[in-house]
């Protein structure tokens, strides 16, 4: 299974090499998108994991015992898509191309599992439709 | 040559005979047919368009208050109107904002009002003899009010240029969030249905024009500002730049919000989704060959909005840019539009089908647009 989640970490678990241990103990193929650490050394990383289910469940074992949250990705991702009206301004600055034009109706595709959390449509839609929480 | 009548046409319209197409269907029309086949087959092409377009607003009458009063400085859920009228009219503008808020404006209570919601009306006035009252603090709606109709000064661009940013900063424009560095353009008009593009000479467009406005009947009051008829053109005869322009009007009380629909653009300000439809009744030969025009055909200018005076740095055609990218110096440019063609389509086929059920009929232009205009600029320093 493949999934991108947003890890929290607090003071405490912001100074552990958790990306390390998660791929020396389990194996996990991790793809590190975004990271920040805020000046009250809370810190967030989105990151695409990949594992079988039985190394995933140790994974999460892991980030519980060491105090590190996870919520899917999607969950932090609000867009309000019944009253989009495809005009496509959101799609001008999307390059991950969770936002398209089907090339024939011309309405909007959402691709949330393509979001690397650039933020750059909440401010592109005219309609303020979107709302997405990295470190908020 | 065959030839019709807007009577005859009508009278079609009327016995539910009339042959109505889409623009789009009318271009897909035109790969296997001629314009001679077509103007005899054909009654009426619908044309549609629904994008951001400022220069919107509204008149509006509250009707008299008990002491009546002379509305001087008046605000709609604190969005200022224009009070320079008699004692009860306004005209609110779609891209005056509330002081306090503002990503919220005109272009918001439009469409509040629309949805039959309920808007706050502050007035003040000096009071006059004749009007004693100084204040009014309440609440009104479409329905507890007098005339409550949309005057857009200017709509449906006869195309419009490309827009792009080659500078390195990040600008935020009426055509959308532009990425430094070429990495993207926004294009704006409906291509191939868009209505000024299927009549570029404004044959069958004029004074007095029943149109689809907003869901509802309207009709063209006038040309729009910065009506420019002189734009270069290309060989299928339309211009590559922003060029005619219409003033439409129309009921708001009868409009949906499915076809108005307020937006905000990022750190330039409020505009307003306005949807219309032109019926082009096909009376000739030279008339459906206008409207047969494809995206392919449609061409337009790039310009580039991070430098001053937004100079022209290419052409591209609707076809392209509707692929999702252009190449602009060899470079490979993501585009995406402004305007939004499934809504466009939407309203093509209801004024369609209206015709079609026989509740439409068409009007001839009262007057006809004026030719050869083109547009002065404002000296800003004036004469010293």
């Amino acid at each position: 299974m493949k999934k991108k989640y947003i890890l929290s970490f607090n003071q405490d678990s912001v100074n552990k090499p958790v990306t390390y241990d998660l791929i020396k103990n389990f194996d996990i193929k991790i793809n590190i998108i975004k990271a920040n650490i805020s000046a009250d050394e809370a810190g967030h990383l989105l990151v695409e994991m990949e594992a079988d289910q039985e190394n995933m469940e140790k994974c999460f074992q892991y980030l519980d015992e060491n105090r590190v949250e996870y919520v899917p990705a999607e969950n932090r991702i609000i867009f309000d898509q019944e009253k989009c009206v495809d005009c496509g301004s959101c799609t001008a600055v999307c390059f991950a191309e969770a936002l398209t034009l089907d090339p024939e109706t011309r309405e909007l595709q959402f691709h949330p599992e393509k979001c690397v959390f650039c933020k750059l449509c909440t401010k592109a839609c005219p309609l303020g439709l979107f709302e997405i929480r990295f470190n908020e | 040559m065959p030839q019709k009548t807007i009577d005859e046409i009508n009278a079609k319209i009327k016995s539910g005979k009339s042959v109505v197409l889409t623009a789009e269907e009318v271009s897909k029309m035109g790969r296997e047919k001629s314009a001679q086949e077509i103007a005899s087959q054909v009654d009426v092409v619908t044309t549609a368009t629904f994008g951001p377009m400022c220069s919107s607003g509204i008149f509006m009458n509250f009707g008299h208050a008990d002491p009546p009063i002379r509305m001087q400085e008046v605000t709609l859920n604190n969005v200022e109107a224009y009070a320079g009228l008699a004692a009860v009219d306004v005209y609110l503008g779609a891209t005056q904002t509330d002081p306090d808020n503002p990503k919220y404006g005109g272009a918001h209570v439009i469409q509040e009002l629309i949805e039959g919601k309920s808007v706050h009306l502050k007035a003040k006035s000096t009071g006059t003899d004749c009007y004693p009252g100084t204040s009014v603090d309440t609440q009104i709606t479409k329905d507890s009010i007098n005339e409550l109709y949309m005057y857009n000064p200017r709509n449906a661009y006869q195309n419009y240029p490309v827009a792009t940013n080659t500078t390195n900063r990040h600008i935020y424009t009426y055509m959308g969030s532009l990425l430094p560095n070429l990495n993207n353009a926004t294009y704006s008009t409906s291509g191939e249905l868009s209505p000024l593009l299927n009549d570029p000479e404004m044959e069958t467009i004029g004074i007095g024009t029943k149109i689809f406005l907003g869901g509802t009947t309207g009709f063209v009051s006038w040309q729009g500002t910065q009506f420019h008829t002189t734009k270069p053109k290309n060989e299928f005869g339309i211009p590559l730049e922003n060029a005619a322009t219409l003033a439409l009007i129309g009921n708001l009380k009868d409009m949906s919000s499915e076809f108005i629909q307020a937006a905000y653009f990022e750190q330039y300000g409020v505009s307003i989704f306005i949807g219309l439809g032109i019926p082009i009744p096909i009376l000739n030969e030279d008339i459906a060959k206008a409207v047969m025009i494809r995206n392919e055909q449609i061409e337009t200018t790039i310009c580039d909005y991070g430098t001053t005076g937004h100079p022209a740095i290419g052409r591209t055609n609707y076809k392209e840019l509707q692929t999702g990218s252009i190449k602009i110096d060899g470079k490979k440019v993501r585009t995406a539009p402004m305007s939004s063609i499934p809504k466009a389509r939407k309203i093509a086929a209801s004024l369609k089908e209206w015709i079609e059920e026989g509740e439409f009929t068409l009007s001839e232009p009262v007057q006809a647009f004026p030719k050869g205009t083109s547009l002065k600029s404002l000296n800003s320093q004036g004469d010293k």
